[in-house]
């Protein structure tokens, strides 16, 4: 059932807060401001505690979170977020401190930070990490600021960045915003890099290849080193888009794979919640070469003492206000110091194992576009199921009448009617087992009575939404 | 400890079903030559209770504002958050949801983002806004981006009252593009006006100025509206401490084509900078809906003409555009989007002009008391609003221990941003005549 908006409960006086009354002397704004400053009215609700949360509780139950079931959206990474990582970044000794204390007042904090800069320079095979891009996107853009500047330094002009057809959207668009010309290759018929293509594109304007790898197939590029070899002989960087590191902690580090630059996204492999689109972390990892162009400021260790180092004259400048999604690190670095070595070894096994057992058990019914190996996460096409009257988008909304989230759909670009799944290893043969009976359902549905599911979904608080409507006739506010 | 609930049996049964003898198998796609050799140096596998004691003993080198009295703001305020916020987002339907991508199972998100963006827009008076950027500094960054696509001019002039650190935002922002950044000086502690006038020409893309301002004082709006009228193409980007807007004139009745900024104050926690939330609206014509960046969430109906809410003006964004969007900005600060929206939910139509009022009110009576004393000055006691700008004759640093030492964090050495001198304080509705009398008292000791 549908939910009236918070403004619908409002009663004229009605309150749902309090404060302690004014305690100092009474001092009228418009006389200090006068008339033009001061605002006449604000007309926000009027609502009672009460109403706040019964509102917001109705709201959440027209939801889906982890906690609710499976989620198997693919290069999401949407593995379960432990509970104690939540009350551990909840404690006011860590929460409750101000980004302008100084750096003597939150040793612990910055103590944390360093040691979480560490680990992940060691799970990725990096020398320095930044912590301060907030997203993957804005490591993205981080990242290839760092190369822009780095060129510029050693007075080299370089304006493309190659990045291939299966790449997230992120990559081009952040390509762009740090000034270069994307240049996009297709991949080759096993879904990978195809070298010939990436030597015809590759000259010496080529300032980057931005690379996933495993790549949003979950194919790991057998040819890495040699496309590293390509890119460096040509006097470009590699950068490495971490978003499919789960496939790979333990096993492989990219800085091993000779990447010069990499961001890892925090709210995937390393569990911090989504939280509905963010917060996100996107930690920006650099070889030694590379370290002078980070971000201001740097976090460093100064005897026993942590600092912040505003003093690099090369930095690429800041990207966030103060030191990024503090809150999301702290998350991070619980997780981290539960799992450790072998638990992030585990955790990539168990993710790697939970995404094959799907494959094999989903690839008769669907077509399965690339016959290599996966790791972490696969992609099915369903035009069979297409030529008999149902689309990927109609089989996803039926997934959510089952009460199971879909997986990513219509990407990557490559396969037509793509479904792109990744179950982590925090999901049970239980859940994979449902998971898999449920599309099994669904595609023999399709052959029986494909209206069922080209209406879906039938039992979710509203049917299916009309987005061309949407975005002919923007209703974007009360 | 790990977060893997398959038993090696279960294992064995689908390493068969997969058909092969061990896992290490699958990853045989990776080349010998890349492969790690050896286990991660990385220490932990430690139980709950050794975590959270390794978490206590780090937390312990921390002084929170819990036990000491702040008078911090700068961009970051200490206000009072009401318990049922984080109740509320402590929903694992809220915290562990993902981009509502499927929109029929995601409703709630989607529902929240739209009371969000309407009251965001209402309290800034603007048209529109969107579902949340990065930060207050990238907010700000991505607001000038959208100016010089939107008036297609590159020259940029930026306010010295401006936050210096999203200054600094925005000239990395910009650095790729073909802007000409300007920064206009101050005079006393507001913008410049003869200087921003004489900056003033057909190639400005934006003026951007704060408001209140870094010093907390209140820029001259309706003078710097006057002047960008002048120049059809230039737009007036105001970056606002939402809060203050309960009870300031919002920003739109002064010509504001863009209102951006940090949204934090609005029910989040200090927590060390972040996660906050960046928050953008504007003008609703055309050519501001095509260039706004970020997600935004509509209103539209269901196949039984039933209301509900989607994720809508997606042309603009990475996923469909790629290289053509009008950013990259993907994941955002949704939960925190939501903690604002429950906040200005709480507080209402009443709450939010007397947390205005009251941090208000409070920042005039330190300002009061300290200028009676001897060795400081209020710098802008003519013209601020909750936070302002306090020169000492004492020592700075010497000043801040000693408050430190009484348990009060006394303010922000303004040196850490290499622009001027002096101390800037800020006064929230938390603040108690008794504090406030007690840091007086103490400064008087100086």
């Amino acid at each position: 059932m549908a939910e009236r908006l918070i403004k619908d409960y409002s009663s004229p006086g009605r309150k749902g807060y309090s404060l302690p009354p004014l305690d100092v002397p009474d001092l009228e704004l418009e006389e200090y401001v006068g008339n033009k400053y001061s605002r006449d009215e604000l007309n926000f609700p009027e609502v009672s505690e009460v109403d706040v949360v019964r509102h917001y509780t109705a709201l959440s139950e027209l939801n889906y979170g982890v906690d609710s079931g499976i989620y198997p959206l693919g290069s999401c990474t949407m593995k379960y977020n432990p509970k104690r990582n939540e009350d551990i970044a909840r404690l006011n000794k860590l929460s409750q401190i101000h980004p302008y204390q100084k750096e003597e007042d939150v040793q612990g904090s910055l103590e944390i930070l360093y040691k979480l800069k560490d680990d992940l320079a060691e799970i990725s095979g990096m020398d320095e990490m930044t912590l301060q891009p907030a997203s993957g996107a804005h490591g993205e853009f981080t990242g290839l600021l760092i190369i822009k500047k780095y060129f510029e330094d050693k007075g080299i002009e370089k304006s493309k960045v190659i990045v291939p057809d299966s790449a997230h959207g992120t990559n081009p668009a952040s390509a762009v915003m740090a000034g270069f010309d994307v240049v996009e290759i297709d991949s080759n018929e096993h879904g990978m890099i195809d070298i010939e293509k990436l030597k015809e594109a590759v000259d010496d304007d080529v300032a980057a290849l931005m690379l996933t790898n495993p790549n949003t197939l979950g194919i790991f590029e057998k040819d890495i080193s040699e496309i590293a070899d390509i890119i460096h002989e040509a006097g470009g960087l590699l950068y490495y888009d971490g978003a499919n590191l789960n496939a790979v902690m333990g096993y492989a580090r990219p800085g091993d794979m000779d990447f010069d630059v990499l961001h890892l996204n925090l709210h995937k492999t390393f569990s911090t919640p989504h939280g509905g689109g963010g917060p996100g972390s996107g930690t920006v990892g650099v070889k030694e070469f590379l370290k002078p162009y980070l971000p201001r400021p740097v976090l460093s260790k100064k005897e026993d003492c942590y600092t912040w180092d505003y003093d690099s004259p090369k930095s690429i400048g800041k990207l966030h206000a103060f030191y990024g999604n503090y809150g999301v690190l702290i998350r991070a670095y619980s997780y981290i110091k539960t799992l450790g070595s072998e638990g992030l070894k585990k955790t990539t096994e168990n993710a790697v194992l939970n995404a094959n057992y799907m494959k094999n058990k989903l690839k008769e019914e669907f077509v399965l576009p690339f016959e290599e190996n996966n790791l972490h996460e696969f992609v099915l096409s369903g035009v069979k199921q297409k030529e008999k009257g149902a689309s990927t988008l109609n089989i996803a909304k039926r997934l959510l009448d089952y009460g199971q989230y879909a997986p990513t759909i219509y990407f990557p670009l490559v396969v037509k009617e793509a479904m792109m799944i990744e179950p982590t290893e925090t999901e049970n043969l239980d859940t994979l087992n449902k998971f898999i009976e449920t599309l099994k359902t669904i595609s023999k549905e399709i052959e029986e009575n494909p209206e069922v599911v080209k209406n879906a979904p039938h039992n979710t608080s509203v049917r299916k939404l009309d987005e061309v409507k949407a975005a002919r006739e923007p209703d974007l506010r009360w | 400890m790990d977060y893997v609930s398959n038993t090696n049996k279960e294992r064995n049964l689908m390493l068969k079903e997969i058909g092969v003898e061990a896992v290490e198998e699958i990853f045989s796609s990776i080349p010998e030559k890349v492969r790690l050799d050896r286990e991660l140096d990385v220490s932990g596998g430690m139980s709950e209770l050794e975590l959270k004691n390794h978490i206590n003993e780090l937390a312990e080198k921390n002084y929170s504002l819990d036990e000491y009295t702040s008078f911090l703001g700068a961009g970051a305020y200490d206000h009072y958050i009401p318990s049922i916020i984080d109740h509320l987002i402590s929903r694992q339907e809220y915290y562990t949801a993902y981009t509502p991508y499927q929109a029929e199972l995601s409703q709630g998100t989607l529902q929240a983002i739209y009371e969000y963006q309407s009251m965001i827009a209402e309290l800034t008076g603007m048209d529109i806004a969107n579902a949340s950027l990065l930060d207050g500094g990238s907010a700000a960054a991505e607001a000038v981006l959208m100016a010089a696509r939107v008036s297609r001019k590159n020259k940029v002039l930026l306010s010295s009252g401006l936050h210096p650190a999203y200054r600094e935002v925005t000239k990395t922002y910009g650095s790729p593009k073909d802007l000409d950044f300007v920064e206009i000086g101050l005079e006393d502690s507001t913008t410049d006006l003869d200087e921003l006038e004489s900056q003033l020409d057909d190639e400005v893309a934006a003026i951007v100025v704060q408001y209140p301002n870094f010093y907390g004082s209140i820029e001259d709006l309706e003078r710097i509206q006057e002047m960008k009228d002048k120049y059809k193409k230039a737009l007036l980007i105001v970056v606002a401490n939402p809060i203050t807007l309960g009870t300031l004139t919002p920003p739109s009745e002064f010509g504001a084509d863009i209102v951006a900024g940090e949204g934090q104050s609005l029910g989040n926690t200090v927590n060390y900078g972040g996660p906050y939330l960046g928050y953008l609206a504007c003008k609703g014509d055309r050519k501001f809906m095509r260039q706004i960046p970020g997600r935004i969430a509509g209103a539209t109906e269901d196949a039984e003409g039933n209301r509900g809410y989607v994720l809508t003006l997606q042309t603009r964004e990475q996923h469909i555009r790629r290289a053509k969007a009008t950013s990259n900005i993907c994941t955002n600060e949704a939960l925190n989007s939501t903690i604002s929206t429950i906040y200005m939910a709480t507080m209402g139509k009443q709450g939010l002009k007397e947390v205005a009022d009251q941090s208000f009110k409070k920042a005039h009576y330190l300002a009061d008391k300290i200028n009676e004393l001897d060795n400081f000055e209020v710098v802008n006691f003519d013209n601020f609003f909750h936070e302002f700008w306090l020169k000492s004759k004492k020592p700075i640093n010497k000043l801040i221990a000693h408050l430190k030492q009484n348990k009060i964090l006394g303010g922000i050495n303004l040196s850490r941003f290499g622009e001027e001198k002096g101390l800037l304080l800020s006064v929230t509705e938390k603040r108690t005549k008794a504090e406030i009398d007690e840091l007086v008292e103490l400064m008087g000791e100086m």
